[in-house]
């Protein structure tokens, strides 16, 4: 097992796969508990889709994928906000609405530019090749940016999480506090989605929250939880997809899928 | 010591004026329930006391030494928290959070306050229980206990017995009117519970479409809004033969 380990950490490509990867389960974990909280699980899975239709659009057009992605997703995160807070679409459909059809202009765009080919394959179901160095130094950066802002603002988050009601009476300003969870999320998703795939990449973010919370009863234990889950579930998964040759991303969410079965019946038979 | 003041107050919702010139005042220690129907503006001038909505008319003042975010608030439980995983004491130590500013995290002087607070209300023992496994009751009283943490003169309720069994409620009611008698804290209070509301309060501000009610509990009872509002209720009651 350790030659297996030795042998794998000597591609290049896999350890800047797991540094990577590592660092953005981890913020993705941070995100996630709010998130799930606030019942935006299916945020993460709305701005992969919408990651999607930008990728397909950035490199039909030859543009930097990132540069075009990131203020893209970043503005729907926005949008799908402002229209959640509006109530003039609910949350659940504006995410539908807003999913399928960016990932229908995406298909679109890719059938009439090149045709469906492998590229389509790796944008929906990720592909650990597709980490270079420079993603290696944004996700180091960014997630730093996440971790800093976490822990300074954790109490404030909890408030905001908790009841949006008493944390705006006792003056905190709970829409700076949701743009920026929004912003943090839309980030970790177009990072994150190009070796996930836009179609599993949501499960980073809403996994290690929720199996956390089946064993865990405070607010701290859960974050602290969400965090190793989220670590060791990624690992494993790269562990698996490497011996096995299977895909990262599904390997990854058949580990979370697991943990979670494992904590659920952990919880229920400690509730009896 | 006047602890609230309402000068001729509207709002309005996009030129929808939903309260019109109301004007009241709430002393030091007093015990006020706003009562009403639907869609008489009580959540707008709550909204407006906490001063998250400025009035279209009029002022709102707060007493000598009370700012908007030293009122404790405490709101009606959320669905996100039937499921929500916190301790009761990170649930409580929250509310220090407005004298905290821009600096992370909590220091001695919450944690002593926080501590006061779940002991003055009998729930110390529930401390690191979670949340999500609390009574209706006991929730509310951790609720209370946050908005303790945030104020020290003046908490303002909205409809806190909501869901709550009569007797959870009826023990809630008697946990104010200790907190306001002996305490001096002054309680504002948004009701649909009007029977509690006309026993455990000593002013009441009445609001309808037509026109506005204040003074005190028995001068409510007189009145002519009281009297129709009184019957209405006894007619809706189910008699028995």
């Amino acid at each position: 097992m350790l030659q297996n380990l030795a042998e794998m950490l000597s591609y290049p490509f896999m350890v800047r796969a797991l540094t990577v990867g590592i660092l953005l389960s981890l913020c993705a974990a941070l995100l996630g508990v709010s998130l799930v909280l606030k019942r935006y699980s299916m945020i993460g899975d709305g701005l992969s889709h919408v990651g999607f239709g930008a990728l397909a659009v950035a490199s039909a057009l030859n543009l930097a994928p990132l540069a075009v992605a990131i203020p893209v997703v970043v503005a729907a995160a926005f949008v799908l906000l402002l229209l959640n807070e509006s109530g003039k679409l609910k949350g659940d459909a504006a995410v539908a609405v807003f999913s399928t059809g960016a990932l229908a202009i995406g298909v679109m765009v890719v059938s009439l530019s090149t045709g469906m080919n492998s590229d389509l394959n790796s944008y929906l179901f990720g592909s650990i090749l597709a980490m270079s160095k420079e993603d290696v130094v944004i996700s180091a950066a960014l997630s730093a940016v996440v971790l800093i802002l976490y822990a300074f603002f954790y109490e404030k988050l909890f408030a905001v999480t908790f009841d949006e009601g008493f944390a705006r009476a006792t003056g905190i300003r709970v829409g700076m506090y949701n743009a920026l969870l929004a912003v943090l999320t839309a980030v970790v998703v177009v990072l994150g989605m190009r070796m996930m795939g836009a179609l599993l990449i949501s499960s980073l973010i809403v996994f290690p929250a929720l199996t956390a919370m089946r064993l865990f009863k405070s607010y701290r234990g859960v974050v602290l939880c969400s965090v190793v889950l989220a670590v060791v579930s990624f690992t494993a998964g790269m562990f698996v997809s490497f011996w096995y040759g299977t895909p990262a991303g599904a390997s990854i969410v058949v580990a979370d899928v697991i943990l979670f079965a494992l904590f659920s019946i952990v919880g229920w038979g400690k509730r009896r | 010591m006047s602890c609230l003041t309402c000068d001729h107050v509207s709002f309005a919702y996009e030129n929808q004026t939903v309260v019109s010139d109301l004007s009241f005042r709430v002393e030091a220690g007093d015990y006020l329930c706003i009562i009403g129907e639907n869609g008489t503006g009580k959540s707008t001038l709550m909204r407006g006391i906490l001063g998250l909505k400025k009035p279209s008319f009029g002022t709102i003042g707060l007493g000598e030494g009370i700012r908007p975010n030293q009122i404790g608030y405490v709101p009606q439980q959320t669905p996100v928290q039937r499921d929500f995983p916190a301790s009761v004491w990170e649930v409580v130590l929250s509310g220090c959070i407005n004298s905290r500013g821009w600096r992370p995290g909590f220091g001695e002087r919450e944690k002593r306050l926080a501590k006061e607070k779940l002991e003055l209300l009998g729930i110390w023992d529930l401390k690191s229980r979670s949340f999500r496994e609390l009574s209706g009751g006991q929730r509310q009283r951790v609720l209370l206990a946050r908005s303790l943490c945030a104020a020290q003169k003046l908490i303002l309720l909205d409809e806190p017995t909501t869901g709550l069994d009569p007797v959870a409620a009826e023990d809630f009611y008697r946990l104010l009117q200790k907190l306001n008698r002996e305490l001096k804290i002054t309680v504002i209070m948004v009701s649909h519970d009007i029977r509690e509301a006309l026993e455990y309060a000593d002013h009441i501000l009445y609001l309808s479409h037509s026109s506005h009610f204040f003074g005190t509990t028995d001068a409510f009872l007189e009145s002519g809004p009281g009297k129709e509002f009184v019957e209405r209720i006894t007619a809706l009651r189910p008699r028995r033969t």
